[in-house]
């Protein structure tokens, strides 16, 4: 995967709770054996009407939300299908970071193991981010490696994230090459087995 | 020695490696793979040169895309295309595959513990989110995404942060026809969508100890829908006399052997969770959710929130207003014209016996469409030498071929733009059973009632049981 370290860029606001991987890619869109070319599928029936047009009420659209890379949303972001289709649709489209009050296991892990960095952050500085970009726009400055977001105004917030975590993102490190390093260990287990 | 639970006992028996600040690798004892969510793994070991490390710990079978119906012709290709794409990997992989014609073919959480590959203290993953499905005979599943399949597949291990531990403790007895996806979808009404993330689930206490293994299965798979990436039930008499003869389970004296192993792993009297919730079984009626998540959920005898009284207004009033209802409607108004009797909750042969028990000698209402889609050919098969078939056709259901079918509607079941189902499945997602589609949870019974009435009912008052 791509490594990041930092990321500077403008926030798309969603602001719904519960937002569910079958709404983030659905799953006439789960067919296909690649893992690119998701991101124009991505929220499909929320971005486009039964004709295939761009909804102009939906708030993905509009003209100053185009070329948005951070996504803020409402907790419990991705739950439901382990689809890992929801996080290559999301990277795919454009988005490297995600920032919501919660998120779902799965959707969490998926998210890591692809360059995207979910930022849990309380309701609070996920309201008023939120409220920020739904009136204006809103660009946020992501350094990874020193576990803070700054945003226009100066505001500086502190964000956890497992070290191990954030080790790999920095580094774009393949897991499982890290995990063959105990290949020694898997086989000992193995023979415990036996 | 320190009281634990199951989860610590299984845990602890499959540390692989472990080091301060890291997840722990985990061995992972059974892989299920199934067409959708496997092919870009199968590619990215081909990309670096990596084999399957175990591909007799792992087993695939094709259930999300296949048809329900005339088998022979696929006429979407693309789906088509998924399903070769398996066979060949587990072709070049040497890996078993339950093919769309194969007689063990099913859904994938349907035939892990009918094939007796689902058994206790194993750790069993999937690229699906209702593995925990298989939590119901003391196994730690959970689902897991592509990436970390391919890492299973490549490694037959996980990194992964030793979780929480979640008790939900359900006391006394459940009501005469309640059932237990009605316990489930009570569990979460109650407690949301989001109170099992970051736990394992164990289900304990008297309800939870007189449910057959097939209820077992039901409360276990929909963990995922309060947040919780695994459930579990610890191990008992019901659990051995299941696995008895399976096919994969062995048999005399090792499986004695084994079953003992398999009892001691119940958790310890007086082992200590990180947090318990308690459930009054008694207090459960029939659940119908109304809204766009599980945890959308009121009495049958209940009605739609009322605006003034919920706490999240704005999601509270979209999702009444994507499923096409109004706030202090009565459920029992709500009129449907799909009914949905199948997926990995509920299509095994016990919900094929009580929704044709329901629906014997009655009729399918005009307005209705009702699909039967059993979990797997072994059941179809069984029921059919029952002549529930007969039964339910009779009856004025489609009786059908075993997968996931309409529960999420990748094939061809699909409930159309507006329709309204009563699913024994998972998710009320929108756009779940087809896009612009409208789904209500139900279990096998209610769903068997509401498509003979067309509109939701107590299906107690037809069983004899209220008045």
């Amino acid at each position: 995967m791509e490594a990041i370290e930092k990321h500077r860029g403008l926030v798309y606001p969603l602001n719904r709770a519960n937002i569910d991987t079958d709404q983030i890619i659905p799953k006439q869109f789960l067919k296909r054996i690649e893992r690119t070319g998701f991101g124009q599928f991505l929220f499909y029936h929320w971005r486009f009407d039964d004709d295939g047009n761009k909804r102009t009420d939906f708030s993905m659209n509009y003209p100053e939300y185009q070329n948005a890379s951070i996504l803020v949303a409402g907790d419990n972001f991705g739950c439901g299908s382990s689809r890992e289709h929801a996080p290559w649709a999301l990277l795919d489209y454009g988005f490297r970071v995600i920032i919501a009050p919660s998120f779902a296991d799965i959707f969490y892990n998926n998210s890591l193991k692809n360059g995207i960095i979910p930022i849990q952050l309380d309701q609070e500085q996920v309201d008023q981010w939120m409220e920020r970009a739904e009136k204006g726009t809103l660009t946020l400055d992501i350094d990874l490696k020193n576990q803070f977001i700054v945003d226009e105004a100066d505001q500086k917030v502190h964000f956890d994230i497992p070290e191990y975590h954030k080790e790999k993102l920095i580094n774009g490190w393949d897991d499982i090459a890290l995990t063959l390093q105990h290949q020694d260990a898997i086989s000992a287990y193995e023979g415990n087995l036996a | 020695m320190k009281p634990e639970t199951i989860v610590n006992k299984i845990w602890n028996k499959h540390v692989v490696h472990q080091e301060e600040g890291n997840p722990d690798l985990l061995y992972i004892d059974l892989h299920l793979v199934h067409e959708v969510t496997s092919p870009q793994a199968f590619e990215g070991l081909r990309l670096n040169n990596r084999k399957v490390r175990r591909p007799d710990l792992t087993y695939a079978t094709m259930d999300h895309n296949v048809p329900t119906k005339n088998r022979d012709v696929i006429k979407d290709q693309i789906a088509q295309k998924q399903m070769e794409t398996l066979k060949q990997n587990c072709l070049e992989n040497g890996i078993t595959l339950a093919d769309m014609y194969h007689p063990d073919q099913g859904i994938v959480h349907v035939i892990g513990p009918e094939l007796g590959l689902t058994q206790p203290g194993k750790t069993i993953v999937c690229g699906d989110s209702h593995t925990s499905t298989h939590g119901a005979f003391g196994a730690l599943a959970f689902g897991i995404g592509t990436s970390e399949v391919e890492h299973v597949l490549a490694t037959q291990s996980l990194w992964q942060d030793r979780p929480k531990t979640l008790k939900i403790q359900v006391e006394g007895d459940l009501g005469p026809g309640v059932t237990a996806k009605d316990l489930i979808l009570a569990i979460i009404g109650k407690f949301g969508v989001k109170f099992g993330t970051g736990y394992v689930m164990e289900y304990t206490g008297k309800a939870i100890r007189n449910l057959s293994m097939e209820e077992r299965m039901t409360v276990c798979n929909m963990s995922i829908e309060a947040g919780a990436r695994a459930g579990l039930i610890s191990p008992d008499e019901t659990t051995v006399e299941f696995l008895k003869g399976r096919a994969h389970v062995p048999e005399g004296e090792a499986f004695e052997l084994l079953a003992e192993e398999w009892l001691s792993l119940a958790t310890d009297e007086g082992a200590v969770y990180d947090k318990t919730v308690v459930i009054k079984a008694a207090e459960v009626e029939p659940q119908v959710t109304w809204g766009t998540n599980p945890g959308m959920c009121v009495p049958v005898s209940g009605t739609t929130p009322d605006l003034s009284q919920v706490e999240h207004k704005e999601d509270v009033e979209r999702a009444l207003d994507y499923m096409g209802l109004v706030e202090n409607q009565p459920i029992t108004s709500i009129e449907i014209d799909h009914v949905f009797i199948g997926s990995c909750t509920n299509s095994r042969l016990s919900d094929l016996q009580k929704a044709a028990a329901i629906i014997e000698g009655k009729r399918v209402s005009d307005k209705v469409r009702a699909i039967v889609v059993p979990g797997s050919f072994s059941i179809k098969m069984q029921a059919e030498k029952e002549g529930l078939d007969e039964i339910f056709k009779a009856a004025g259901f489609e009786w059908r071929e075993a997968g996931c079918s309409m529960c999420l509607a990748m094939n061809n079941d699909v409930v159309p733009p507006g329709g309204r189902c009563a699913s024994t499945s998972n998710r009320n997602f929108e756009g779940r059973q087809g896009n612009g589609s409208r789904t209500h949870l139900v279990s096998p019974e209610m769903a068997a009632i509401a498509a003979v009435e067309g509109h939701f009912v107590d299906v107690r008052q037809f069983t004899g049981v209220l008045n």
